[in-house]
């Protein structure tokens, strides 16, 4: 059979670029034999901010701000990374009540995050009320970032070289008691998606990844640790917090869609107990919360954070100056949305829908191409383009005004 | 009757079951709302979607095939109706011809063939994968809502015949204090939620998957007549079920009328609960479920039910 025939036997099922599928814009084309799906593409870039580029035109201080709208859901995630970057481009290390507060924000992110995601998940296999209990329940962890920050996402509490804001010594028990309440609640979800028998018969051996997918695909996170791979750079490279507490890297062996949502959920425990050990440390005394820094000298830094996704990497060059010459992120989706060529060929469309979101995609924290013009050598949309666009567009706003 | 009362009371069954069908629906979407910590809307939410939907643009897709895809949903629509109209006429009047009972499950088939050719005549991928599986599902539920309907007919001494079934039932007791009885009304509540596309059987319309499936590329009021239809079914069904099972929903007194009520809230909560508790099936489990568990289960309450229990 040559190409074009197979190709007319094939159908393209499409998911994307608005689907309710996903969250954000991206297409997915399905090449389905009725219900099988033989062959996946994947396409990215309706997101692309060019964060990067931007990033060598701020001044440090500035970029942790940058960083910190890659992404809505994991917003700590990448200012962690980049501060850890550029700390070990200065060698410094961060006062220990910083670490602590440093180490309290990023267990709450991943708190909610996952929460998000089992609720997403249960949203896109019908399951309506897990989607709306997962998320009642991630209400107080956003409740806990205003006690906090004053903000419910974007908490901007990174800052090269400590944290910007100290977590007040009265406000301890508050977060203490919504901590507390939330354990029972995530424990008695935790229960209602495991032992929920229709729930496993849709999601045991689904999309299964080998430890050889991993691997080959270089998947990270709660992915490669649902397949038996034990990687967590919180563990393997030790920042902030935790190497000063008690806690474990949870770690599956059958790398299905289930196996993927019991080390999240358990996940959430590891993090409740992060917390409340950071939450001991810090309780009662005072201390510095951000080291001195003048000036950032040339050199290279590289800095990582295990973000609920994965590891989020980030890697800075410095010229001495005030601001990076080079900023380069690696976010944990990039690796781990293209394990569906190993996972989702030969399922069926109801299998793939769940597997894709398995991986718990964060598109825009992958996005990182712009667009251009292969024939003319021109780049499409530039900034200059998109400014003149949108005065043309405030103009139009302000004559019907 | 003449042809005239029978027009009309098509006319009121239609006025009727749509509005008692958007009440039912609105009662699922606020139960529903309840059980997931969030408010719900106003009891009239599901009048003012239907109006609004009548406002909205009829967009008609470029490949469609315009008359099918016109006709379809009005086709659905009048089917059901005319189970309905049938049901409440045996209801009200107490009279039946021998076979009516067979006739209204060939009618109730129709809302469910309106949809796959509704779908298939709108040209769209997802659409395509949708019918695919509401023709399965179709196939699925169809067995074992039969053998609910010949459950009830051996209990109430072998007659298709619902106005005999629910007389029956008026001298004897509900054919649901039986353990045939129990066996047939779970087969029953089953196989509606299938035809009604209720969760975990809503793979048709797959919202996370196919984004609305067969009926992705309708719009306003065409759209709207599909919600019409499934809100007269939303009566329809359960209605056959209580004539079936629950000993029939008496119209000629205020408190046959109350119990009768009850009757169809008790059938609406299972469904609720049902869809409320469960993922969404993959269509091979569907069809394991319906040709498998409820099939056997289905003959296994025939044989019960010729036995006598």
């Amino acid at each position: 059979m040559n190409n074009k025939q197979q190709n007319t036997k094939k159908v393209v099922v499409p998911i994307g670029p608005y689907h309710p599928l996903l969250e954000e814009p991206e297409f997915f084309a399905l090449y389905c034999e009725g219900e099988k799906v033989v062959d996946v593409e994947w396409q990215a870039g309706y997101n692309h901010r060019g964060i990067e580029k931007l990033s060598e035109s701020k001044h440090w201080d500035q970029v942790t701000f940058l960083v910190e709208r890659i992404c809505g859901i994991c917003s700590t995630s990448h200012p962690f990374a980049y501060c850890n970057s550029v700390e070990d481009l200065l060698g410094i290390t961060v006062p220990e009540r910083a670490r602590y507060i440093r180490s309290i924000i990023g267990e709450l992110e991943r708190l909610h995050s996952h929460l998000l995601w089992v609720g997403l998940a249960g949203h896109f296999l019908g399951y309506n009320t897990v989607f709306m209990w997962a998320w009642k329940y991630r209400e107080p962890v956003l409740d806990i970032f205003e006690i906090i920050s004053g903000n419910r996402n974007h908490y901007a509490m990174f800052k090269v070289g400590g944290v910007r804001r100290d977590i007040e010594n009265e406000d301890i028990p508050k977060i203490r008691k919504v901590l507390g309440e939330l354990k029972g609640q995530i424990e008695m979800l935790t229960g209602a998606v495991l032992d929920d028998p229709v729930l496993a018969a849709r999601l045991k051996g689904v999309g299964v990844l080998t430890k050889e997918h991993i691997k080959n695909f270089g998947a990270v996170g709660p992915v490669a640790r649902a397949s038996g791979v034990d990687i967590d750079v919180r563990r393997d490279d030790p920042y902030a917090a935790y190497p000063l507490v008690e806690w474990k890297v949870i770690t599956t062996e059958n790398g299905d869609v289930f196996d993927k949502a019991v080390v999240r959920l358990l996940e959430c425990f590891e993090s409740i107990k992060i917390i409340s050990q950071c939450l001991d440390a810090i309780e009662g005394k005072k201390g510095e919360i951000q080291g001195e820094i003048r000036e950032v000298p040339p050199g290279e830094g590289i800095g990582r954070h295990e973000a609920p996704r994965g590891e989020c990497f980030h890697y800075i060059r410095s010229d001495g100056t005030n601001r990076p010459v080079r900023h380069k992120i690696r976010a944990p989706s990039y690796v781990n949305i293209p394990t569906f060529k190993a996972s989702c060929i030969g399922q069926t469309i109801a299998d793939v829908a769940i597997i894709l979101a398995g991986v718990d995609p964060c598109y825009c924290c992958t996005e990182r191409v712009a667009i251009y013009d292969a024939e003319k050598k021109k780049k499409l949309y530039d900034f200059k383009y998109l400014v003149e666009k949108s005065k043309e567009k405030t103009e139009k706003i302000r004559k019907e005004i | 009757m003449s042809a005239i009362y029978i027009f009309l009371s098509f006319v009121m069954v239609f006025l009727s079951f749509s509005i008692c069908g958007m009440l039912a629906m609105w009662m699922d979407r606020k139960v529903t709302a309840r059980l997931q910590f969030r408010v719900g809307p106003p009891w009239y939410q599901n009048f003012a979607d239907f109006i609004k939907l009548t406002g909205k643009e009829t967009l008609i897709p470029e490949k469609a095939n315009t008359f099918m895809f016109i006709a379809a949903p009005v086709l659905g629509l009048i089917a059901t109706t005319i189970a309905g109209t049938i049901i409440l006429l045996i209801l009200k009047n107490q009279v039946s011809f021998s076979t009516d009972a067979i006739l209204i499950l060939y009618l109730l088939t129709i809302p469910s063939l309106s949809i796959i050719l509704g779908g298939s005549a709108s040209g769209n991928v997802l659409a395509a994968v949708g019918i695919s599986r509401e023709m399965k599902l179709l196939l699925g539920y169809e067995l074992p809502f039969i053998c609910t309907l010949v459950i009830s007919a051996i209990k109430s001494g072998t007659t298709t015949s619902l106005g005999s079934i629910i007389q029956f039932q008026q001298q004897n007791g509900m054919i649901l204090g039986s353990f045939s009885g129990v066996i047939g009304f779970i087969i029953g509540v089953l196989s509606l939620q299938g035809k009604l596309g209720l969760v975990p059987f809503d793979l048709a319309e797959a919202e996370g998957e196919l984004a609305g499936g067969s009926l992705i590329e309708y719009s306003g009021i065409l759209l709207g007549l599909f919600k019409l239809t499934k809100a007269i079914l939303l009566i329809a069904g359960p209605l056959l079920l209580i004539s079936l099972y629950l000993g029939g929903f008496s119209i000629s007194s205020i408190t046959g009328v109350i119990t009768g009520i009850l009757k169809y809230i008790l059938i609406l909560v299972l469904f609720i609960l049902i869809k409320n508790t469960n993922p969404r099936l993959r269509i091979d489990q569907t069809l394991k479920l319906f040709w498998g568990w409820l099939t056997l289960l289905g003959f296994a309450g025939i044989l019960l039910a010729i036995a006598g229990w």
